[in-house]
């Protein structure tokens, strides 16, 4: 649920990293934070177990810039990964704008990924939002493994079980190293702004 | 109607609030919150975002880190009550050695957070903001 502030002249949107757990999405956000220090204000805030999982989210409000004379701001989200958690993720999914759905390379995890986008087309519906026409990016992280001799499931495989049908742009990432993390929030930024554009007089 | 809500294709919602809106929710939560000695008051959205926030000029908080917790963390209190069979808990507060929460809905879609200390007891707290909840209620959801 995006708000536009005609006084301010400022739009706030919210993006949330989805998928299966240990697959890197705060990871993402976390270098994220530190690419972008220089423009983010605040601290990021996590909620996370002794563990060192997610329990609850992380969160990172960034200022973008200004598109057609608004100050853009969004926040990034994202959710806790361990299946138990179930009714966590939707509440964090609640006024969701774009979503990044960040799968795991490894080829032990296929069937997790795609039970995770599963629950995210649920979790989605019960707000009455469609997966097919919400902003949404693919993320095929830990692709840097590959070079270390660990099996991972081909890009061919992750788009034919995740994004047959939802045609969605993807990215072939290391969110530990870096490469294509900008790039893919890039990505979802302008998707979810071109979804508000029309509202943007 | 001053409020245009925008719904689209895919269900998904923007609220859009124009200056004259905005103005007036400034002016209820100053007249109502500030006034009488509330440090910081914001309003903000489930979803985490801020539609507006005013203080005393004394106390700045991460006003942004604020919202989104107090937005999950009312999503999450909400969950419990229903949990319990209880639809939501009325009362929902977080007393400190100097500064105190206080969580109040608005309509379902808006949530009223009020810092304040001391000065301020919690049951005139709670006075004033049912009476700024009532006022805002009309600047957000005219219709209701």
């Amino acid at each position: 649920m995006a708000i536009i502030n005609l006084k301010k002249k400022e739009v706030q949107a919210k993006i949330v990293y989805y998928g299966p757990g240990r697959g890197g999405k705060t990871t993402n956000l976390e270098y994220i934070y530190k690419k972008f220090r220089s423009r983010i204000q605040t601290e990021m805030v996590t909620i996370k177990t002794h563990g060192d999982r997610t329990l609850f989210f992380d969160f990172l409000p960034i200022e973008i810039g200004r598109i057609k004379g608004y100050d853009i701001r969004m926040q990034l989200y994202t959710v806790p990964g361990q299946v138990k958690y179930e009714s966590t993720r939707r509440l964090v999914l609640r006024g969701v704008d774009g979503i990044v759905f960040v799968a795991d390379s490894l080829a032990v995890r296929r069937k997790e990924n795609v039970l995770s986008l599963k629950s995210l087309a649920d979790n989605l519906a019960s707000y009455k939002k469609s997966i097919l026409e919400i902003p949404l990016v693919f993320q095929y992280n830990k692709r840097d493994l590959l070079d270390e001799g660990i099996p991972l499931l081909p890009v061919e495989w992750l788009e034919k079980d995740l994004n047959s049908k939802l045609k969605a742009p993807y990215f072939e990432v290391s969110a530990l190293k870096g490469p294509n993390v900008v790039q893919t929030m890039k990505k979802i930024i302008i998707m979810t702004i071109d979804s508000l554009r029309k509202d943007l007089t | 109607m001053d409020k245009q809500y925008i719904s689209d294709t895919d269900g998904q919602r923007t609220y859009i609030f124009t200056p004259g809106q905005l103005s007036k929710i400034e002016e209820v939560l100053t007249e109502d919150l500030l006034d009488v000695g509330v440090h910081s008051v914001t309003l903000i959205d489930m979803a985490g975002n801020i539609i507006s926030t005013m203080d005393n000029g004394e106390n700045k908080h991460d006003i942004y880190s604020l919202a989104a917790l107090a937005a999950g963390n009312f999503g999450a209190v909400s969950t419990m009550a229903g949990l319990i069979g209880e639809e939501e808990f009325s009362l929902l507060f977080h007393k400190g050695k100097k500064e105190n929460i206080h969580f109040s809905k608005v309509t379902d879609e808006f949530l009223l957070i009020t810092i304040f200390g001391k000065e301020v007891s919690l049951g005139f707290l709670r006075l004033k903001v049912a009476e700024a909840t009532e006022k805002l209620m009309s600047v957000l959801d005219p219709g209701s």
